[in-house]
């Protein structure tokens, strides 16, 4: 069963993968195990594929640093669920296709280790203490998620989903 | 075409830098596209962590080198050459009017002169390299307002960190900050301006009626705006961020006495001829404090040559600043001065997060070039002003006594950290009353 990890407001990119851990820095095959070294010891380690990132306001703030997705999505983070998404993080996921909505009361009902479950149809997190209410992703985003990323539906498609 | 509408745009021109080059790459490659869609609009940079200071690093922009060569891109600026977003302006590489993306955040500078300039990470510049479009969502727009004339001693870093104060780190989330009454200000407090949205969240910033733009390009007359915000330039404080958050703004007279370990004078947001200029104002024919490094690393080469011809550089050799090769520097932690733990730093760059210039225990102020080389002077954050204006007794006895009141303190220091602590307490909330020099409407 997936598990949430818990963080706060504003968490900047900086703490996902500091600058000094760029892929560019340390290699293409090792970065990911600096995730959230500084921010959260053990992440890398412990995170499980399919676990789920929940937080407050601004999620992902800061540098455009698209290896901080990476990180996450090399370690199989399932999907992240905020009250709101800093607008350069929130493309480089719909991008690399890590699902990330927005929930108002998700981060007051989840706790840090909790079992939980991103229902993407049905459009909640299942928690112990009871569903939060996802913001459904616009059909855009939602096609190039199904597509397992941009470059995927770009791939299969060849060009950007009708914004229409 | 209205804010929150999805569009499909093309693009003018696309920056990609070092960092992001192995990703970048790789995107092109899964798309299958071989060769970018127009050689001739893209640009490339060697500046964040140049010249190479690792092994891997030498080996990613050698990759780099040999693509750039093999894609025929004439617009290539390798490590020394400067700052990405600094040469993008400079250099005429931003056309007014026109979709920018850029491969780092701060892409937003390219509003100095009127071009939506947009950050994006790796993949969304390798679709727009193979492309030639975008996706975008139309922003909403922030009216920032400038009146009144700046005195002695202030500048337009005083007055972004202002307005960074009033809007926090993301009250422009997805929107494009319009400044007013900015556009006959130099093209560097534009680009420190433009640059700075970026702090705020903001998709783009964009100066209005600046002399590079058109005349059709102005804001409609009946244009709404999500919030507008007024700085009075004639009574604004040099302002300073406390650690670690660039929006944790208060005047620099809360600040005076905090002991500070290094300086750096640099960046995009303040690295060019005139703020070098404004620290030798203050450096001219003295050392900076023994407790204190003080490192300079000038935007561009353009900006180095010009200070090294009318001596801005020799007075700052002189005063004992470290001299830096130009790019981003230590900027973000990766070149040239990392900061150990514990260490405080000073910096004109504009962020000042955990672990943005290395370690994560140490901590960053940022302010303008004015504050940086009196702190690098006495070894602790003053008020510029008593200094410009003092006679030269007077100024040396101000120095002698901050830093006689500094004594031993510094890296290592307890009270460093907790007197940063003790600002944030203090500090009034952003949402509350309103601040004298600035009213909100909306
Ligand atoms: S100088 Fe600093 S802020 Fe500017 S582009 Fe370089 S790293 Fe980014």
């Amino acid at each position: 069963m997936p598990r949430a990890w818990v963080f706060g407001d504003d968490l900047d990119t900086d703490q996902m993968v500091p600058g000094r851990y760029a892929p560019f820095m340390v290699g293409q095959d090792t970065f990911q195990n600096y995730a959230f070294c500084d921010a959260r010891p053990g992440f890398a380690k412990d995170v499980r594929p399919g676990d789920i990132l929940i937080g407050g306001e601004n999620f992902g703030c800061g540098s455009s640093r698209e290896y901080a997705v990476a990180a996450l999505k090399k370690l199989g983070v399932g999907g992240i669920v905020a009250k709101n998404f800093a607008r350069i993080f929130f493309r480089n996921c719909i991008n690399l296709g890590i699902p990330v909505v927005e929930s108002a009361d998700a981060v007051s009902l989840a706790k840090d280790g909790d079992d939980v479950t991103l229902d993407l149809g049905a459009a909640v997190l299942r928690t112990p203490r009871g569903n939060a209410t996802i913001r459904p992703l616009a059909p855009f985003a939602q096609e190039i998620l199904s597509a397992g990323g941009v470059v995927r539906y770009l791939a299969a498609h060849g060009d950007f989903p009708s914004v229409e | 075409m209205r804010a929150g509408d999805l569009v499909i745009v093309p693009i003018s021109r696309v920056m990609v830098h070092d960092s992001v080059i192995d990703a970048v790459m790789a995107g092109l490659r899964d798309l299958g596209k071989e060769k970018v869609w127009d050689a001739a609009k893209v640009g490339v940079f060697v500046d964040h962590a140049a010249p190479a200071p690792t092994p891997v690093v030498a080996d990613s922009h050698r990759v780099l080198r040999e693509w750039v060569r093999a894609q025929g891109i004439q617009t290539f600026y390798d490590a020394g050459e400067g700052v990405c977003h600094q040469i993008m302006v400079e250099e005429g590489y931003c056309e007014p009017g026109t979709v920018i993306v850029g491969s780092d955040s701060h892409s937003n500078s390219y509003g100095a002169v009127g071009s939506f300039g947009a950050g994006m990470g790796a993949t969304d510049i390798a679709v727009a390299l193979a492309l030639g479009r975008t996706w975008l969502r139309v922003p909403e727009s922030i009216k920032v307002t400038f009146r009144g004339a700046l005195r002695p001693g202030i500048t337009m870093k005083d007055a972004i960190m202002r307005v960074v104060r009033e809007i926090g780190t993301d009250g422009a989330r997805y929107a494009c900050v319009e400044f007013h009454g900015a556009g006959d200000l130099p093209q560097g407090d534009r680009i420190t301006l433009a640059g700075m949205t970026t702090e705020m969240g903001a998709k783009a910033g964009i100066v209005v009626g600046t002399p590079e733009a058109p005349a059709w390009l102005r804001p409609d007359p009946d244009a709404s705006y999500m919030r507008t915000v007024h700085v009075d330039l004639s009574t604004l404080e040099p302002q300073i961020a406390i650690p670690p958050r660039v929006d944790q703004v208060s005047d620099v007279s809360q600040a005076i006495g905090i002991p500070v370990d290094i300086v750096f004078l640099g960046s995009c947001t303040n690295g060019r001829l005139v703020d070098m200029q404004q620290a030798a104002a203050v450096l001219r024919g003295r050392r900076i404090s023994p407790r204190v490094r003080l490192e300079v690393v000038p935007a561009s080469r353009r900006q180095f040559e010009d200070a090294m011809a009318d001596g801005t550089l020799g007075i700052l050799s002189a005063a004992g600043a470290v001299i830096g090769s130009s790019g981003c520097g230590p900027c973000l932690g990766r070149t040239g001065g990392v900061l150990a733990a514990q260490e405080v730093c000073f910096s004109t760059a504009n962020r000042n997060y955990k672990g943005r210039m290395g370690s994560p225990d140490a901590s960053i102020y940022l302010g303008s070039p004015y504050v940086a080389a009196v702190v690098a002077l006495t070894g602790v954050i003053d008020d510029p002003r008593p200094y410009l204006e003092a006679s030269d007794a007077d100024f040396d006895a101000l120095v002698a006594r901050r830093r006689a009141d500094r004594g031993d303190r510094g890296a290592a220091s307890e009270r460093s950290g907790d007197r940063s602590r003790e600002l944030v307490m203090a500090m009034p909330q952003r949402k509350g009353p309103q601040v004298i020099g600035m009213d909100q409407e909306d």
